[in-house]
């Protein structure tokens, strides 16, 4: 699979990133806020690597919890996260502060405000440069150029002097991705970064991440709630609801033989080339309340075909196929209703 | 076809915005002459990205803005005709023309219950004769959108976004309207709640025969629920047909390449379908490339594209395209 370049480079370790029963909760004035809920994925160099789910499904909060900027009152409980055979939820802020940004950086949904508007592009990418190599003002600002230049900002040299408010967003979201690959990390996490664009100008974003994929190598996190985006982008995807992941396998997987109920539920609910004269079936009911968690499935009350296993008891991933698992409990129908039928 | 009666005739409409440039003021045209018509009953999408001027179309049709030219005939009447000088009282013609708005979290007035929101609209038209009527006008209204009766008393914020959406929907309802400008209505709401929304205002549509103008970027969305589509670019229609012969058969080159920039949910398809990239942004409506708006991104400009704007042009059953070339 890896070929022995790589598995020197990486120092023996297969995946670059290894997440393990993770649980992070956020502690509110309503009490515990469950917002991820033991969830293990490992990513390979160079893949990439799709998160999807609605909102309160955890899926951005899983990246947090990676680049560990999550909010004040959120905290990791429970589970590591190992990056190259390190686990570097108990690493301090020093060295958190190196990780982030070199090894793995973010883009997020809203280049308006995640850029800073009161100093210059160039200034901002700089000062990442700067932080994280060390290089000299004159080479970062070279640096900076560069970058702007390999995410196709056309007049780079006199974009640097401009300020965020002066770019459209399709640009500033370029600016991002330059800042964030600046300092050439072996992850990008990407939340949602297309969301607030336009389509086209969406198709110009995901191109551009696939080509510089191509050109650094480094692997991808494309968290999103977009089905479509991840359609064509993923080499492995997570499905999530409530804080766990229900189903992973890769696309064709996913979205030709699904094997959870709310993944099946949620693409009969998306509007397809092949479902346009007929009616959409839409999941019941409404997203989950993350402070009344159910006991057993998180997906339970929505579900059609819940049974009575589902209401007490977490289903567990089964492999349901070569690169495909799934939590629940209808694809061992049998075996569930032989058992109740014995209690 | 001309013999056809029509709901709304969108003649010519025009909308701008005074921007102050230093010490002038120059126009932002919003919508520059839009033409399109809607029949009883129907579908219209409106698709386009964000600044074309599809939302300003919709707000100008209910007359929440002032427009600047054109005319605008609705069920026969002429509400506005900038050359002939007629500006109608809108009043009346709101009991026939409502809106849904995009954000159902800042549409609706927090302090007012469920109940206040939705009888609002009776309260203004005096649609009701005593409170028992209103009372019961509305908890109809809120059994044909699907809420429950208990629901009544409550305060918007104690809703989740697709139940909010429904009292906005509701309260479009109310007086009993023939057609709704919808802009954006599902485009806040989360995937899994999109198709109960989307089914609710089909079959809203089949029972009670209301005619919309679906405004949204969604083209997947827009394509499933509309029967006929408007493509807008830059304040102008580009391309008007009907929803499956505008997928199979697109024809201006903005639609082309929007068409193919849409994230199809299905890995085959989107392994094999070609992505037609547009390059740079869309130009600032205030300084409008000279002849056609597309001219700046389009891969078939020619110099006629810099002289002359195509008008909508029938290309057969009703398939409107504005472009010289194709």
């Amino acid at each position: 699979m890896a070929n022995e370049n790589e598995v020197q480079n990486e120092n023996d370790y297969n995946f670059l990133l290894e997440v393990d029963d993770l649980h992070t909760s956020f502690f509110t004035e309503n009490g515990e806020v469950r917002a991820v809920n033991g969830i293990s994925f490992k990513l390979e160099p160079g893949k990439t690597l799709g998160i999807v789910g609605e909102s309160g499904s955890g899926k951005s909060v899983t990246a947090y919890s990676i680049m560990q900027i999550l909010a004040e009152t959120g905290k990791i409980v429970k589970g590591s996260v190992t990056f190259r055979g390190e686990d570097i939820t108990n690493w301090n802020e020093k060295k958190l502060q190196e990780f982030r940004g070199s090894k793995v950086s973010i883009i997020f949904q809203d280049p308006m405000t995640s850029l800073n508007p009161v100093f210059t592009v160039g200034f901002q990418l700089e000062e990442a440069v700067r932080l994280h190599t060390g290089k000299s003002k004159e080479e970062a600002k070279k640096r900076a150029i560069e970058m702007l230049t390999l995410v196709g900002v056309n007049e780079p040299e006199s974009r640097v002097k401009q300020y965020p408010h002066e770019l459209s967003g399709g640009m500033r979201q370029r600016v991002m991705i330059a800042m964030a690959l600046a300092c050439e990390p072996d992850i990008l996490i990407a939340d949602e970064p297309t969301t607030a664009l336009d389509v086209t100008i969406q198709a110009q974003i995901l191109e551009l991440m696939q080509e510089l994929q191509k050109k650094m190598g480094m692997s991808i996190i494309m968290v999103t709630h977009d089905l479509g985006v991840i359609a064509s982008m993923c080499d492995e995807i997570l499905v999530m609801y409530g804080g766990r992941i229900c189903e992973r396998g890769t696309a064709d997987e996913i979205f030709y033989h699904p094997c959870h109920e709310y993944t099946k539920g949620l693409l009969r609910s998306i509007p397809k080339q092949d479902n346009m004269g007929e009616k959409l079936v839409p999941i019941g009911g409404t997203p989950i309340n993350l402070l009344n968690m159910p006991k057993g499935c998180a997906f339970c009350p929505r579900c059609e075909n819940a049974m009575k296993i589902c209401l007490t008891e977490q289903p567990d991933e089964y492999w349901v196929g070569d690169n495909h698992l799934a939590s629940c409990f209808m694809n061992m129908k049998d075996l569930v209703e032989n058992r109740e039928g014995r209690q | 076809m001309s013999e056809e009666k029509y709901l709304l005739e969108v003649e010519h409409l025009k909308q701008y915005f005074p921007v102050a440039q230093g010490f002038k003021k120059i126009p932002l045209k919003a919508v520059d002459d839009v033409s399109f018509k809607i029949r009883p009953g129907e579908t219209l999408g409106l698709v386009g990205e964000s600044g074309c001027g599809k939302t300003t179309v919709g707000r100008t049709l209910l007359r929440l803005y002032q427009p600047t030219g054109g005319k605008i005939t609705f069920d026969g009447d002429v509400l506005y005709d900038s050359e002939n000088k007629i500006d109608k009282d809108m009043l009346p013609y709101r009991k026939k023309m409502q809106m849904v708005f995009q954000d159902p979290y800042s549409s609706l007035n927090p302090r007012m219950t469920v109940e206040d929101i939705i009888g609002e609209p009776l309260d203004v038209h005096k649609l009701y004769s005593n409170k028992a009527q209103r009372r019961e006008k509305i908890l109809h209204l809120m059994e044909l959108v699907g809420l429950n009766a208990e629901h009544a008393m409550r305060y918007a914020h104690e809703f989740s976004g697709g139940q909010r959406q429904r009292i906005g929907i509701a309260r479009a309802l109310a007086v009993d309207p023939t057609f709704i400008v919808c802009d954006e209505p599902v485009s806040a709401l989360d995937v899994s709640i999109q198709a109960q929304v989307v089914n609710m205002f089909e079959e809203l549509q089949e029972k009670l025969g209301v005619a919309y103008l679906f405004i949204a970027h969604d083209l997947l969305v827009v394509h499933h629920i509309s029967d006929r589509i408007a493509v807008m670019y830059l304040g102008h229609i580009v391309e008007i047909a009907d929803a499956d012969e505008l997928n199979n058969n697109p024809m201006h080159p903005y639609t082309l390449s929007l068409l193919s920039a849409v994230p199809i949910p299905d890995p085959e398809t989107a392994r094999n379908s070609k992505r037609i990239i547009l390059e740079g942004d869309v130009p600032s409506p205030l300084h409008m490339p000279s002849g056609c708006p597309f001219r700046t991104r389009c891969r078939y400009a020619t110099e006629k594209c810099a002289e002359v704007n195509p008008e909508l042009t029938d290309r057969g059953d009703g398939h409107l395209v504005a472009c010289h070339n194709r």
